[in-house]
């Protein structure tokens, strides 16, 4: 099978993935019990007033069509098309189009995913080698107990900590939001305000919003850096004995070039793999990371629309989170099939 | 009577075990720590009401606010509460949190994932693709969204954790008896005309407890961590009971004003208790795969 035909397949794979994740949502949000409607009013307010909101959203359908609704309002292109968001349906709170409010909050968690990601894999990996390189000594052992203290940690216990340390007493670093209110955002085109400020040209703002994205993305940074210690650890160990190791040294290549270049190169797929599966443990510890830092993203927006009791945007959000993990998981597979060729055959 | 010759026959079974586990090194070690901190801490959650110098709940036993002393060793919050207190008593809602959805997740994820291997073909198919289905959404969002539609509580909690980590129990049990059901042994039972439950629960599922146990103990370790990241975002247990993880939560508020010891130590007694099963699973695991410990 050519690279072009795997992704086709591929791609036609993750349909029937999706359709059981929407289907997911859906049974939880609508079909297990609690109404969303007397939910929200705590079951206090008029019926004739719950009545007229489930007319409003949709609800007063019955569940099949409901079902419909939901489905058909995601794959609307046109919808999509004139406003440059998928129909997510309306919330309950404010009766705004949730697609509009979950596409505008998205690209700040976009920009912490990415930052934390980097953070995790780049110390990991870093660690990761220079554990193997010193197999079961002093330090091999306590980069292991700090990939296994790393997994023990809550992510806003160690983001509450960080706060405590580099913003109350050292007052080096701010502790919240994506950028000084009194500074002007960039003009939003990626909506990632370090990409934005430079495209703007503003240096001043890219150090801004990048010292505003560093206690956020090192906190799930830190959070993500075991696994990756963990796993590049063994894989280095396990490639560091392969007999093209032993004939590179023999040859008498620099043992920094063996490292990297030979050994690491080989471990690097199933380091791959691995970020694209922790991709979704990422988004779990950026809900807690945004409200820890007052980032305003969609774990935030999750956070903040549960203390509205706002289901209908709950359930956006979370159809959200579960689109970018499908498009993740099928980005890195398609990576690997890349990197990889015995994965098409 | 009866009851230390009890004892004395646990304890005698006990240690010949954690005195073998001591000699196979490192690994050995990090389970026998693992148990220790573990232990000591459901014990201090036990007796805590009984040794808490003050009431945990009662607000101005002390100043509000006031940094660790000699009389309030941890400080006190907000309320004038004793931390000390709160500290001793306040892991039990973790711990009963986390031991529910454990035993849910056991009693649904090690009998499907059991059935649906040892059956095979469609059936499996099906009932695999959508565990993997929820393996693959990001674990948190989904118990979020079940905790925000059944409201707070400790069991709503434990349900909505254990969701997320069936799949977890299913896919260990089910890799397990996929390459144990073709194993020679099982082959004869069959030729014997063993009954299929009793080749699944007498012969099979024996050899998968192994494995179910270490997936149990990381369980623990994950569902305290998604237990005090529900209450951190409000779905916790929220009225009047001491608890690490709204104490965590309800500090962040006095973060600004340096109040860090209402932070630091709830913070502390959380990580403790997920790091002891930490070790254990991990320690467990590394004793099983030869190929892990060097």
């Amino acid at each position: 099978m050519g690279l072009r035909a795997f992704i086709i397949t591929r791609i036609i794979l993750t349909i029937p993935t999706l359709l059981l994740l929407l289907s997911m949502v859906f049974i939880i949000m609508r079909v297990l019990p609690g109404d969303p409607v007397s939910l929200h009013f705590e079951k206090k307010a008029d019926p004739e007033l719950m009545d007229s909101m489930r007319r409003q959203l949709g609800l007063d359908k019955p569940l099949w069509m409901q079902y419909i609704d939901y489905i058909g309002g995601l794959v609307d292109i046109g919808y999509f098309m004139q406003h440059g968001y998928p129909n997510l349906g309306k919330s309950m709170q404010t009766f705004e189009d949730v697609g509009g409010q979950i596409f505008s909050a998205f690209p700040a968690t976009l920009e912490l995913a990415i930052y934390s990601m980097m953070i995790a894999s780049i110390l990991g990996i870093l660690l990761g080698v220079l554990a193997s390189k010193s197999y079961n000594s002093v330090l091999d052992h306590l980069i292991r107990s700090f990939g296994t203290i790393t997994y023990a940690i809550p992510v806003f216990f160690l983001g509450i900590v960080l706060q405590l340390i580099f913003g109350v007493y050292l007052r080096w670093l701010p502790t919240g939001l994506r950028l000084d209110p009194k500074i002007e955002p960039p003009a939003t085109v990626t909506g990632l305000y370090t990409v934005d400020s430079l495209l703007e040209g503003n240096i001043f703002k890219f150090f801004e919003s990048l010292k505003a994205l560093i206690l956020p993305s090192l906190t799930l940074g830190i959070i993500l850096s075991g696994i990756f210690v963990r796993l590049t650890r063994i894989n280095m160990l396990e490639t560091l004995r392969l007999d093209f190791v032993t004939a590179a040294r023999a040859r008498g290549l620099r043992e920094s070039t063996i490292t990297y270049g030979y050994a690491l190169r080989n471990a690097f797929l199933p380091i791959l793999t691995m970020m694209g599966l922790q991709f979704a443990m990422l988004l779990g510890g950026a809900i807690l990371t945004e409200t820890t830092f007052s980032w305003p993203g969609l774990g935030r927006y999750i956070v903040q629309r549960i203390s509205f009791r706002d289901y209908t945007a709950i359930q956006g959000a979370v159809v959200m989170f579960g689109l970018f993990v499908t498009i993740v998981s099928l980005v890195v597979d398609i990576l690997y099939a890349y990197f990889d060729p015995r994965i098409r055959l | 009577m009866s009851e230390p010759k009890v004892k004395r026959s646990i304890l005698a079974q006990l240690m010949p075990w954690l005195k073998s586990l001591a000699r196979k090194g490192p690994s050995g070690w990090m389970v026998i720590a693992g148990i220790i901190i573990v232990l000591a801490l459901v014990i201090m959650t036990a007796i805590g009401p009984w040794i808490a110098p003050y009431n945990p709940t009662a607000t101005r036993v002390g100043p509000i606010r006031s940094p660790p002393s000699l009389q309030f060793p941890m400080g006190t919050n907000h309320l004038g509460q004793d931390m000390l207190s709160r500290i001793l008593c306040g892991g039990s809602i973790m711990l009963q949190v986390s031991a529910l959805s454990v035993v849910i997740c056991f009693l649904i994820g090690v009998p499907i994932g059991l059935f649906s291997s040892y059956v095979g073909g469609k059936f499996d198919s099906a009932v695999s693709l959508v565990i993997d289905a929820i393996y693959a959404f990001p674990g948190l969002v989904i118990a979020i969204a079940i905790a925000a539609m059944l409201g707070p509580g400790v069991i709503n909690m434990a349900l909505s954790i254990a969701v997320v980590y069936i799949p977890s129990y299913f896919r260990v049990v089910r890799s397990q008896v996929l390459s144990i059901k073709e194993l020679a042994y099982v082959e004869a039972a069959r030729a014997t005309g063993a009954k299929w439950h009793t080749i699944l629960l007498r012969y099979i599922f024996p050899n998968v407890i192994p494995s179910i146990v270490v997936v149990v103990t990381i369980n623990f370790a994950d569902a305290i961590l998604t237990a005090a990241g529900l209450t951190f975002i409000g779905l916790g247990v929220t009225y009047n009971i001491p608890d690490w993880g709204w104490d965590l939560t309800d500090g962040r508020a006095y973060l600004a004003a340096g109040a860090w010891w209402i932070i630091l130590f709830p913070g502390i007694m959380i990580v403790l208790l997920a790091l002891g099963f930490t070790f254990i699973g991990e320690g467990l695991s590394e004793l099983q795969n030869p190929k892990l410990q060097r």
